[in-house]
């Protein structure tokens, strides 16, 4: 069906996608992921309730997460250029995939740690413990399958966003939609393309799922 | 090692004091609603003692019990555990002073994603314990708690009375001079309540902790209680000797937790209701038969029982006199002096509520 050339193009694609996403959702987390526990943390209902950075961190993840990302990303191409050194290709999106990943992933942290039974919370500061313990021990250790189900919603919708990223030049299956599909009317590329980004989303979410379910142990 | 600094009466053996509560008061308030959960809360517990704190709900015990370890900052009032005024501790202080003081819980609160024996280590990895130490202590405790073979299974696959057992071999893993438990055995069946209360018993005995048992249940406190004190809208009411308090209750709260447990009696037309505790030495002599045939009146029993009050059996009897005044007064008068407790069940009749709390 395709020539050589577009098979081994497909499969670059497919890795550049892969290499946006993962490294989007890696470094999505690592901004996330004390965002999120700050904002568990610093609720009214929280270990340590502190309304002043429970707002300000509030409304920086609501303000971001309202800017569509076509638009997020033409704003940062200026911090873009300042980190990677240009505006296009894989390594370029990973900045604003991160931009807009880190509010994303540190709701869904908030909300999972919130799951987190008050009364566990207690029996540990009824130990002694520190909040710091509680946090890592307690919060993190039991709301972990959560936490899981939630990296696996953040891969698949970081792996949207990177081939929304294709339409400015982002590298990737979006890209390839886009030019092939799109600007030169190989509707059979773009279809392709659409079969292994769904083939991606698919596995990526089995492996989540699975290992979330593995890691649980509140079902007999 | 925190060491009680006070030293208090009772009867004639001196005791240690290791909780004292003074003027203790709590309001919760939220914008224009203020709550005052508990109203100038005063009393101290022994070292060794099985302390009972009773009440209905919404009395204001959950929130007593959690200013014993500061879980709840009071508004006013001085709590002193073990010699330290808890007030006056660092926030790294207090953490230290809650490690001396163990808590267990109406649902268990274990970390349900840790086995079992992960869940008793716990509060040695919050102590500092070396990790082979905490894991032989750990083993110890489960064999405490008759639980050995449970070691490695996960707390949704054990039973509630197990997950009990596993709490408690978490709160001694840190060796604690206190133990707090609250509604303890409110979500167990009666047979598994009592297995956990001997345990407790059995802890308090064997490690010399002094237990703190908070609970809306008469009968918990009357299992293993020495001493009790009875919480009613966040106003401690009366408190003394769980002997003393079953036997005379002075307090209409006092009353109704007491006699909530005298279900079964019809609400009858007169107004000559007594209800009468014997205790052992009582129960020899044939008082209701001999006083029927000395007044040659008969009386009519609403109700009986035998309780088992701090390992001793007390009879309780609800008692319908003669509808004579005279006879009825002279009928009381006989049941004193053969040194049984009396008393007169005024609100007895007509009294609705007794059935709907229960």
């Amino acid at each position: 069906m395709f020539d050589q050339k577009i098979l081994i193009m497909l499969l670059e694609g497919t890795r550049d996608t892969l290499y946006m996403t993962l490294a989007s959702t890696l470094f999505g987390y690592i901004l996330g992921l004390p965002m999120g526990i700050v904002l568990a943390v610093t609720d009214k209902e929280g270990i340590r309730p502190n309304a002043v950075i429970y707002k300000v961190l509030d409304f920086i993840v609501n303000v971001i997460r309202s800017i569509p990302f076509l638009i997020l990303l033409i704003l940062v191409i200026p911090l873009t250029r300042a980190i990677v050194g240009k505006s296009y290709g894989s390594s370029a999106t990973v900045v604003p995939l991160v931009i807009a990943a880190a509010p994303f992933i540190a709701r869904m942290v908030e909300s999972s740690l919130k799951e987190v039974d008050k009364g566990v919370i207690e029996a540990a500061q009824s130990m002694g413990a520190s909040d710091m313990t509680i946090i890592v021990k307690v919060l993190l250790g039991e709301a972990r399958t959560s936490l899981l189900v939630g990296v696996t919603i953040a891969v698949g919708t970081i792996l949207g966003y990177s081939a929304m990223a294709g339409a400015v030049g982002g590298g990737g299956l979006g890209d390839i939609a886009i030019r092939y599909g799109y600007y030169r009317y190989q509707t059979d590329i773009m279809i392709m393309t659409i079969v292994i980004l769904v083939v991606l989303v698919q596995i990526l979410q089995y492996l989540g799922m699975l290992l979330s379910r593995k890691l649980d142990r509140r079902r007999l | 090692m925190l060491r009680p600094d006070t030293f208090y009466m009772r009867g004639n053996t001196l005791m240690n004091t290791m909780i004292r509560v003074e003027h203790l008061s709590k309001t919760f308030s939220q914008k224009d609603l203020t709550v005052e959960a508990l109203k100038d809360v005063s009393f101290e517990i022994g070292q060794g003692d099985i302390y009972g704190i009773i009440g209905l709900s919404g009395a204001g015990k959950s929130t007593l019990v959690r200013c014993l370890n500061f879980l709840e900052r009071p508004t006013g009032g001085t709590v002193t555990v073990a010699g330290k005024n808890l007030a006056d501790l660092s926030t790294k202080e207090l953490r230290a002073a809650r490690q001396n003081i163990g808590m267990i819980f109406q649902h268990f609160n274990l970390l349900m994603q840790r086995t079992v024996l992960d869940n008793i280590m716990f509060p040695m990895e919050i102590s500092g314990v070396p990790k082979d130490k905490a894991k032989k202590r750990a083993m110890e405790l489960l064999e405490t708690v008759g639980l050995t073979e449970k070691a490695k299974a996960y707390p949704v696959q054990l039973s509630g009375g197990q997950k009990q057992r596993v709490a408690i071999a978490r709160v001694l893993a840190n060796n604690p001079q206190v133990l707090l438990c609250d509604e303890a055995t409110s979500a167990l069946d009666p047979q598994t309540t009592r297995s956990i209360l001997r345990l407790l018993r059995q802890i308090n005995q064997e490690y010399g902790i002094t237990i703190v048992v908070i609970t809306h249940e008469m009968a918990v406190v009357q299992e293993i209680c020495s001493r009790v004190a009875i919480i009613d809208h966040g106003v401690m009411v009366e408190n003394g000797s769980v002997e003393e308090i079953f036997k005379a209750p002075k307090t209409e709260a006092a009353k109704r937790l007491i006699f909530g447990g005298i279900r079964q009696v019809p609400r009858m037309g007169s107004r000559h209701c007594v209800r009468i505790v014997f205790s052992e030495q009582s129960s020899y002599e044939p008082v209701i038969g001999n006083m029927v045939l000395e007044f040659k009146t008969p009386v009519n029993i609403l109700y009986a029982a035998t309780r088992n009050v701090s390992g001793k059996a007390k009879g309780e009897m609800v008692l319908q006199l003669s509808e004579n005044e005279e006879t009825a007064q002279k009928m009381i008068e006989y049941l004193k002096n053969r040194r049984l407790s009396v008393e007169e069940l005024e609100n007895y009749v007509n009294e609705e509520e007794l059935e709907e709390d229960v």
